[in-house]
């Protein structure tokens, strides 16, 4: 039932790249509401190489969802810095492909196909016939060949999310950007979707950041997992999970790591004065 | 902790336990998993049936009414509005007069229009615009334009500028805030997924903006066309349109004058069927193409 191709999900962590494709140095990130400026993250610093599966777990308000959208390039740090193949991030671009929990991120006016063919044809990267192309074995890489032609709100909330996803790897950029994606499934849908999303990367190998809430989805999902405390969100741990695959679930070394995990979220974590 | 008790007499109960089964296969369903409602029930569903029928019931009531007060001066018949309206496209000059009115109409409609756009584009691009918007919406949005037309009149002479002023005026302010709310309620996700494929300032505005709030942009439209219409028509009643060729508002006003009773019904008339036509015809085919096919609007 398992169709990953298993070995190559773990083999894939020991091929690596030596220059880190993102990275985050003392980075500190604040937004501010009505009322007061609130410190989301603080003193952040993790490099996410080629290929990686890297996983920002949190409990909520953590700061992962504002960490992933300072990478995006929605929200400046106020100190530290975040390179992208060496250069620092300031604006929103197509080099980085976002998906986010919400549904409503595909256009409504747009058909599936015109959906997934649209940030290519903005970013001129391909010819027109590349596009139509692309779009159209992208949108059958997540299965969805029959809807080509409906509009987003024929579709189910999985679906919209397929769709979303093949959107931003058609645009094959530098690092995909995941914020919750599969958080507002049903518990049915998002396992196949975690399953589909491992088998879609085992064949394009792409850089992924993934923020979720879920122990067990981090574990599944990612090669390598950066655990963050809460209020503000600083560095807990990270810790590999590149062994890990669908079929290991009920092993102990898996219970064994989310249990790890579940402690290191779950308890308080002492805080000691900067310097030491 | 507050314990529950059992009602006394009645035995704790147990569902028996019973055995499982799994069927190795189902049966399959007949052909009629679908089938389509009766005629006369598809004959209702259709909206122009029904509106058709409450047409038809309005104008039985009008005739039988006229004919029983048997006085064409005050109420004339359906009937001999309809002659009366037929005659005048033919011969009496009405159809130059719709044009002339038209014209005045889409000249001022569309100029509404792009100032409408051009305060919303700056209102949703910097937050001072958005002050400048809300202020002078609140300001002149209750002013009926009508009476702005004395001032229209000394500033503009009588004639076509002054129609077309207090047209502006009519449809920029409900345009401009329709406009505006729309892409107030536009959602993040979709902003940053628009910012995410690289688009900013006007071409984020023109390709996530303006489809996404569509909707509202359409009914600011409805709303513009129909106070424009009517400001139009109540101008006109009181000059013509430009150096004695009237519109319509004027040929139902002299008519009355000449006390052809017919005749400004017949006017009354055409006026009723341009509105049902604009709004029936266009902008519903609009809506079908546009936000009824993307499902951001049901009905």
């Amino acid at each position: 039932m398992n169709m990953i191709n298993q070995p190559q999900i773990k083999q894939a962590y020991t091929a690596t790249d030596t220059k880190p494709v993102l990275s985050l140095k003392n980075v500190t990130l604040r937004y501010r509401t009505d009322a007061s400026i609130v410190t989301a993250a603080y003193d952040v610093s993790f490099d996410v190489y080629r290929g990686d599966r890297f996983i920002l777990l949190g409990a909520s308000g953590c700061g992962k969802s504002s960490l992933l959208k300072a990478v995006g390039g929605f929200l400046a740090p106020v100190a530290g810095e975040i390179r992208l193949d060496g250069k620092i991030i300031d604006a929103p671009g197509p080099d980085r492909m976002m998906v986010f929990q919400e549904f409503d991120q595909l256009l409504p006016w747009k058909t599936i196909l015109e959906n997934v063919a649209y940030p290519m044809q903005k970013a001129k990267r391909w010819s027109a016939a590349e596009v139509r192309d692309r779009a159209r074995v992208f949108t059958a890489k997540v299965g969805l060949e029959k809807f080509g032609d409906a509009y987003p709100h024929t579709l189910s909330g999985g679906m919209k999310q397929r769709v979303a996803i093949a959107r931003a790897m058609a645009m094959e950029p530098k690092i995909l950007l995941m914020d919750e994606p599969f958080a507002a499934l049903d518990a049915l849908t998002r396992r196949k979707m975690q399953d589909d999303l491992l088998e879609l990367w085992s064949g394009t190998h792409s850089t992924i950041l993934f923020v979720t809430h879920s122990i067990e989805e981090a574990v599944i999902v990612g090669s390598r997992i950066l655990v963050l405390t809460p209020h503000p969100g600083q560095v807990r741990a990270e810790i590999n999970s590149h062994q890990f695959a669908f079929s290991d679930m009920g092993s102990t070394e898996f219970g064994g790591l989310c249990g790890r995990i579940h402690h290191m979220l779950f308890t308080p974590c002492p805080r000691h004065p900067k310097g030491h | 902790m507050t314990v529950i008790e059992q009602t006394t007499g009645l035995p704790l109960a147990l569902p028996p336990v019973r055995g499982e089964f799994e069927l190795p296969s189902v049966i399959e369903p007949s052909a009629d998993v679908e089938r389509p409602l009766p005629l006369h029930e598809r004959i209702l569903q259709s909206t122009v049936f029904r509106r058709l029928v409450v047409v038809a019931v309005l104008a039985a009531v009008w005739e039988g009414y006229a004919t029983w007060l048997d006085n064409p001066l005050m109420m004339p018949r359906l009937s001999d509005v309809v002659v009366a309206l037929v005659s005048s496209l033919v011969s009496g000059g009405l159809f130059a007069r719709i044009l002339m009115t038209m014209k005045v109409l889409v000249i001022g409609y569309a100029v509404g229009i792009a100032a409408a756009a051009a305060i919303t584009i700056l209102a949703s691009t910097t937050r001072f615009g958005s002050d400048v918007l809300s202020t002078l919406t609140s300001m002149f949005n209750p002013l009926p334009a009508v009476a702005l037309l004395p001032l229209a009149l000394l500033w503009f002479g009588l004639g076509m500028g002054s129609l077309v002023f207090v047209i502006v005026n009519s449809v920029l302010w409900a345009v401009a805030l329709s406009t505006h709310t729309g892409f107030q309620s536009v959602s993040e996700t979709l902003r940053m997924a628009g910012r995410c494929f690289g688009l900013k300032g006007l071409s984020l505005v023109a390709e996530i903006l303006i489809p996404a709030a569509l909707p509202s942009i359409l009914a600011g439209l409805k709303i513009g066309w129909a106070f424009a219409w009517r400001t139009l028509i109540a101008a006109e009643l009181v000059f013509g349109v430009s150096s004695g060729q009237g519109g319509l508002g004027w040929f139902i006003y002299e008519n009355r004058n000449n006390l052809e009773t017919a005749n400004v019904f017949a006017g009354l008339l055409c006026v009723i069927l341009i509105g049902l036509f604009v709004e029936s015809v266009i902008f519903r085919t609009i809506e079908r193409r546009t936000v009824r096919r993307w499902g951001m609007q049901k009905f």
